[in-house]
């Protein structure tokens, strides 16, 4: 193994299961039912799994769902915008977390 | 490149299998054709686009033109054999001089006609008069319009072919193209603009469905997705950009053993300009011609042999059986049924 993240390792994404086939079938199922159109249309949670994988620095989902974005006519832009939401949320969320730094700063000091 | 430059790099598809070895691993070894439902006829290579993705690789430098004596041949053979579909194909079908003539003839055969048109042509004088033709003899019109952006349709297509086609398809939408009811059929093909593969056809027709409507007040009838092949300008594309490897990947790995059985190439044939025959308009291109012993082509042919044919497969069969299949109609299967 020369790098620890390999391109053609996303083709090995079905048989992640290959320890634990219950389990990786339950996920498999879980998955598929999470990603495929409901409520949601399939354009809205591909965005949304682009902008999880973004901010999750997931080089295979990013690949993945890149590539599901074009395919789904989903423009440059409409793609941009959900990483915004994705960035947009981190930094929400680690500025949030300054409640407790503050919290902990106004107990503590005198 | 020249065909057989093309079928040697297709030799190459690296770690994957090739399309044969895959077949006969499946069972599905030899393709054989089923019956002719289709004739498809390329009418010639001259076309005034120049589109990046285009496996004919047509274009305004092209002389390949469909002569009268070849399109006679083709009645001659609709004639006599029951093949319900004509579908006509380029090149730009609008450039050859006897398009007109050969869509009446063909309307006398009440079968399904199709002209695949860029639609840049028809809002020119010169060409408009084709229009009555089309509603004439009841043609049903494919365009390609590869996306409903028109930066990203004009960046594979030219600058400004977008406005073109959208003004066109204007003008046969007045015409009662594309008008529920009116029996006149108006259809768009999307391929991707890039290495990629097409999305699932219902959703991206809706999309297309919605946005030309809003942002354009046009309206068509149906969305055909298909694949781009590997062939001609869109295989060039592919290795100047380095795309050539992982998307032949990503075909190899959308193997959908269904799609082998609901393959076009099953159930069409193909006439090149000059009238030889082929499996289909990509084998045309990369000058596979039909295996059979006996002289084949336009001019003399034995049905028989044509139905029961073997078809000739190379590697980028691989592109009409990935993931829901593609074909010039579209998708082959349903899409999470494979």
């Amino acid at each position: 193994m020369n790098n620890y993240y390999e391109k053609k390792d996303l083709a090995d994404f079905p048989n992640i299961g290959e320890f634990a086939p219950a389990q990786g079938e339950k996920f498999f199922d879980y998955y598929t039912e999470a990603t495929t159109a409901g409520a949601l249309t399939e354009r809205e949670k591909t965005l949304i799994a682009l902008a999880v994988a973004t901010t999750q620095n997931c080089p295979y989902c990013i690949d993945a769902y890149t590539l599901k974005c074009m395919s789904l006519g989903i423009t440059n832009e409409e793609m941009m915008e959900s990483i915004h939401v994705g960035a947009a949320l981190m930094a929400g969320i680690t500025l949030a977390h300054s409640t407790q730094m503050r919290k902990i700063v106004k107990k503590k000091e005198m | 490149m020249a065909p057989k430059e093309q079928t040697d790099r297709l030799n190459n598809i690296g770690e994957n299998f090739s399309f044969s070895r895959k077949l006969q691993e499946n069972g599905k070894y030899p393709m054989c054709a089923d019956s002719i439902e289709i004739l498809q006829i390329n009418v010639g290579r001259l076309c005034n686009l120049h589109c990046k993705h285009c496996h004919v690789e047509a274009g305004p430098e092209r002389r390949e033109v469909m002569p009268l004596q070849v399109f006679e041949k083709c009645l001659n053979m609709l004639a006599k054999h029951e093949i319900p579909t004509i579908d006509i194909t380029g090149g730009s079908p609008e450039m050859n001089p006897h398009l007109a003539w050969f869509l009446d003839e063909a309307g006398k055969l009440e079968r399904r006609l199709i002209v695949r048109s860029n639609l840049t042509l028809i809002s020119n004088p010169h060409y408009s008069s084709l229009i009555d033709t089309f509603v004439r003899n009841r043609v049903e019109v494919f365009t390609s319009l590869p996306d409903y952006n028109q930066n990203k349709s004009d960046r594979q297509r030219g600058e400004g072919v977008y406005n073109q086609i959208i003004t066109a398809m204007k003008i046969l939408n007045a015409h009662g193209y594309g008008k529920t009811g009116s029996g006149l059929i108006l259809n768009i093909v999307h391929n991707p603009v890039g290495a990629y593969l097409p999305g699932p056809q219902e959703t991206l027709e809706l999309e297309y469905r919605e946005r030309l409507w809003t942002n354009h007040g046009v309206v068509f009838n149906n969305l055909y997705s298909i694949t781009n092949i590997p062939v001609g300008r869109y295989l060039d594309y592919l290795l100047q950009t380095g795309n050539y490897d992982d998307y032949m990947t990503e075909l190899a790995n959308a193997y959908n053993p269904k799609a082998v059985d609901r393959a076009m190439c099953r159930t069409t044939l193909s006439v090149g300009w000059d009238g030889k025959l082929y499996d289909c308009d990509f084998n045309q291109m990369l000058e596979l011609q039909i295996d059979i012993d006996t002289p084949c082509s336009i001019f003399e042919y034995d049905m028989k042999k044509l139905i029961n044919r073997k078809i000739v497969i190379h590697n980028h069969c691989y592109g009409c059986v990935a993931g829901t299949g593609s074909s010039c109609q579209g998708t082959t299967t349903v899409a999470g049924k494979k």
